[in-house]
């Protein structure tokens, strides 16, 4: 037992027990209409946690994301409103996320500012610009057919679900069978040892900054389409949520290890937790207490299988 | 760091300066830490005025009076000179600092020991002559009665010094014992009393008077080891120039070296620690920011002055601390290997696992790397394991012309050694150049074909192989200055 719970696969084998056990215990679970609300629910931590992930294994980390979510979100629905082109509005939340991402990680990487000063800055500068640019009302969508995006349901399953799973397999072959993946965890686990070998470190940055931003707008408009505005304060305190997954999925924070199905599970640790409360009516107040208890234990357990590797 | 294989024993007068002086790990440095209680003595006995003293740590050794003031200086650099000296004993009623009546006694203090330093500034505003000025005072408003001080003017200006040695003979005339580390012959001749000389951690020879030592004498006291032939050189022929550096220098190096390198040749770099080589290289690969200087390799400049550009033109470092910047911790073996030769095997930034595997196998068996498989991680791996892996990292690139390895052998065992040494002949047989930076003397004259000599941030000598000579090269490696004379 020790063993199963302590091993490579001991997150997921709680997982399986956890979603066991609630599956038993809580009613309406297991039914397929609260599966799919389950995963339209992690859709946005999701994707954004596929690109923290590498922000962490890099020994970085981003607090700007849920204010660029709620901007790129707004800059889609402003721009189709102005122009009537769909295509264009999400092409501009997409350059938008990119330039923030860009901005954040041209920053750290060229000026070596903090990443917790710079990340915490443009956190702020992003939400900011979201308020000012919608004078700090929701925004309706306009066309319809943006509104759609979301509510489609290719083979009976909602579109927002199939980006999250296409991402989810994307950054997982990018992490493990791309160059830049293993140079982001050579970065994490020694910088100077990787710069010494002839990898670019600022530019990897860079590109993992920029990338973060870029998957921010992705569930931005994911977001905006589902709940048919624009809303300037959206997502606040995703960042957190988004750090608790990727941690609660053995990412560490020192850089070097990161795992894309131990984010998976974390993603879907922290939503099933949610959903089963929502389903017993459990006050959301009690919800923050359970986060947190969740992410401690998280952390003890990794604390006790990295104690149990090494003794090895 | 050396075992202090026989027992050194030496006795020094009170109010006199003692100098210990060795070749690099020759054991002073050893001797001192036993004296400060960092390490433990095996045997043997320390006495102060006629009582042995027994001591488990640093602390019961400062309780005796004896402090060491060492390379790094242990100040506290947002602090000001008074705080730093009362740091842990401050005066307090009732908890609360009097910071008039603090700076009044450091004042005090400090003008009785002709240190001339305002206690409010702070610490990280001192010059580093300075900032031991401090220590020194540290030491003395302790009630110190042996002060040992190791390398003390290794990065103090000449006018420093100077006021550092007119402490020192401030504090002999208090009585005080000083025992002075130091690589300079110079300094020891001006300032000592009396003098010992370490070699391969034995006390190869104690001067109680120095008034008729001579230079010579002492760099030949040095030596005194026997050489054997474990080395396995055979020579070979040498190819054209392959690489030639001209006038680099950076902040590390402020002036200007250049050397030239044939094809298949050992290059050896010798000198003492600090004296400029490790930062030459950095320089030279692009670790450290080049201002000037160039790089040819083949005759044709190399436009890049980082390592990702220096590594595709073919010139490589294995770094001198490769626990600080060579491995990537919690990486595998694998992983550490392919680091930089997969770009090879991969297409479009896409990884081709199975030649990975296959590189990462190859050289774990070429170079004998102990390891159950490429899986592990490299933490797991005994220093020369790791030494090995960073080698193969390098072999499986492709077309490397220059190989700079620094330090190749430190803290490995003699088996290991010898492996490496037999991988650099036959690198260097295939045409390789090689520069070989070591800090061991017997290493640099077995294994190299040509020897340069750095000191103090240049290039002292140029040895070919038939004019090795140990005291030729020791005597190139030992500063010498001529500004002690007032």
């Amino acid at each position: 037992m020790k063993k199963l719970l302590l091993g490579e696969q001991g997150l997921l084998v709680i997982f399986a027990l956890a979603f066991a056990l609630v599956s038993v215990l809580v009613p309406n679970f297991l039914t397929e209409r609260n599966m799919l609300g389950l995963l339209q629910s992690v859709v946005t931590a999701g994707i954004v946690a596929c690109t923290m992930m590498f922000c962490l294994a890099a020994r970085d980390f981003d607090l700007s994301v849920g204010s660029t979510v709620a901007f790129t979100g707004m800059v889609a629905v402003m721009v189709s409103n102005a122009t009537g082109s769909i295509p264009l509005g999400l092409l501009a939340a997409l350059a938008c996320g990119w330039a923030v991402g860009f901005i954040n990680g041209f920053v750290i990487a060229k000026f070596n500012i903090n990443t917790l000063i710079t990340t915490l800055a443009t956190m702020q500068v992003v939400r900011g610009l979201a308020l000012i640019a919608s004078d700090g009302r929701a925004v309706g969508i306009n066309d319809p057919a943006f509104i759609n995006t979301a509510l489609s349901k290719p083979s009976g399953i909602p579109t927002p679900i199939w980006v999250l799973v296409a991402l989810f397999a994307l950054f997982g072959f990018v992490l493990n069978r791309t160059v830049f993946g293993k140079n982001t965890l050579a970065i994490g686990g020694n910088p100077e040892a990787s710069r010494l070998a002839g990898v670019k470190v600022d530019r990897t940055r860079i590109h993992i900054f920029a990338l973060q931003g870029l998957a921010c707008a992705i569930a931005g408009i994911l977001l905006t389409s589902r709940i048919t505005s624009g809303q300037p304060n959206a997502a606040v305190g995703l960042e957190l949520s988004v750090i608790s997954a990727c941690v609660l999925g053995g990412v560490s924070l020192a850089g070097g290890r990161a795992t894309m199905t131990g984010v998976i599970v974390g993603v879907m640790i922290m939503g099933m937790a949610e959903n089963a409360m929502n389903l017993l009516n459990i006050p959301a107040f009690y919800q923050y207490l359970v986060r947190g208890v969740i992410l401690l234990l998280a952390v003890l357990l990794d604390n006790l299988r990295s104690s149990a590797l090494g003794h090895r | 760091m050396r075992p202090l294989a026989t027992h050194a024993s030496f006795g020094v007068e009170k109010g006199a300066v003692h100098g210990l002086m060795g070749e690099n790990g020759a054991g002073s440095s050893t001797l001192i830490k036993i004296h400060s209680g960092d390490l433990a003595a095996n045997g043997g006995s320390i006495s102060i005025d006629g009582t042995e003293l027994v001591y488990a740590s640093a602390r019961d050794a400062f309780d005796a009076g004896v402090i060491v003031i060492h390379q790094e200086l242990q100040l506290v650099p947002e602090l000001t000179v008074a705080d730093n000296l009362t740091l842990g004993r401050f005066a307090a009623s009732a908890g609360v600092i009097s910071r008039r009546r603090m700076i009044e006694h450091v004042s005090r203090r400090l003008r009785e020991a002709g240190i001339e330093i305002d206690p409010r500034r702070k610490v990280k505003r001192l010059s580093i002559g300075e900032r031991q000025m401090v220590e020194i005072a540290k030491a003395v408003m302790l009630d110190a009665r042996v002060i040992a001080l190791d390398e003390p003017t290794s990065s103090l200006s000449s006018h420093e010094s100077e006021v550092l040695f007119r402490l020192i003979e401030r504090l002999r005339a208090e009585g005080k014992v000083i025992l002075y580390v130091s690589h300079r012959l110079d300094e020891i001749f001006h300032l000592c009393d009396s003098m010992s000389v370490l070699s391969d951690g034995r006390l190869a020879v104690h001067h109680p008077v120095l008034a008729d030592v001579t230079r010579e004498q002492i760099v030949a006291e040095m030596v005194g080891r026997e050489i054997s032939d474990i080395w396995g050189w055979h020579p070979r022929p040498l190819g054209e120039t392959r690489l030639k550096a001209e006038g680099i220098s950076g902040e590390n190096l402020p002036r200007p070296a250049s050397f030239d390198l044939r094809a298949g040749e050992i290059l050896g770099f010798f000198g003492l620690i600090g004296a400029g080589r490790s930062e030459l290289m950095r320089l030279i690969f692009g670790a450290d920011p080049r201002p000037s200087g160039r790089v040819l390799l083949d005759g044709q400049p190399v436009a890049a002055s980082d390592p990702h550009g220096m590594i595709r033109a073919g010139l490589v470092l294995c770094s001198e601390d490769h626990k600080h910047d060579g491995i990537v911790q919690g990486r595998s073996i694998e992983e550490n290997i392919t680091i930089s030769s997969r770009r090879h095997s991969s297409r479009w930034g896409i990884l081709n696992p199975r030649a990975e595997a296959a590189t990462a196998d190859r050289f774990i068996e070429k170079l004998r790397v102990r390891t159950p498989s490429r899986h592990q991680d490299i933490l797991n791996l005994s220093g020369g394991n790791q030494q090995k892996v960073i080698l193969g990292r390098w072999l499986s690139e492709q077309g490397i012309r220059v190989l700079i390895v620094d330090e190749p052998t430190r803290g490995i065992d003699v088996g290991a050694k010898s492996e490496i040494y037999e991988l650099l002949y036959q690198l260097a047989e295939g045409g390789m150049a090689i520069i070989v930076v070591s800090s061991e003397l017997p290493e640099v004259m077995g294994i190299c074909d040509r020897l340069l000599v750095m000191c103090e941030g240049r290039i002292s000598a140029e040895l070919p192989r038939a004019n090795f000579d140990e005291a030729a090269i020791l005597s190139a490696a030992l500063p010498d200055r001529a500004s002690l004379a007032s």
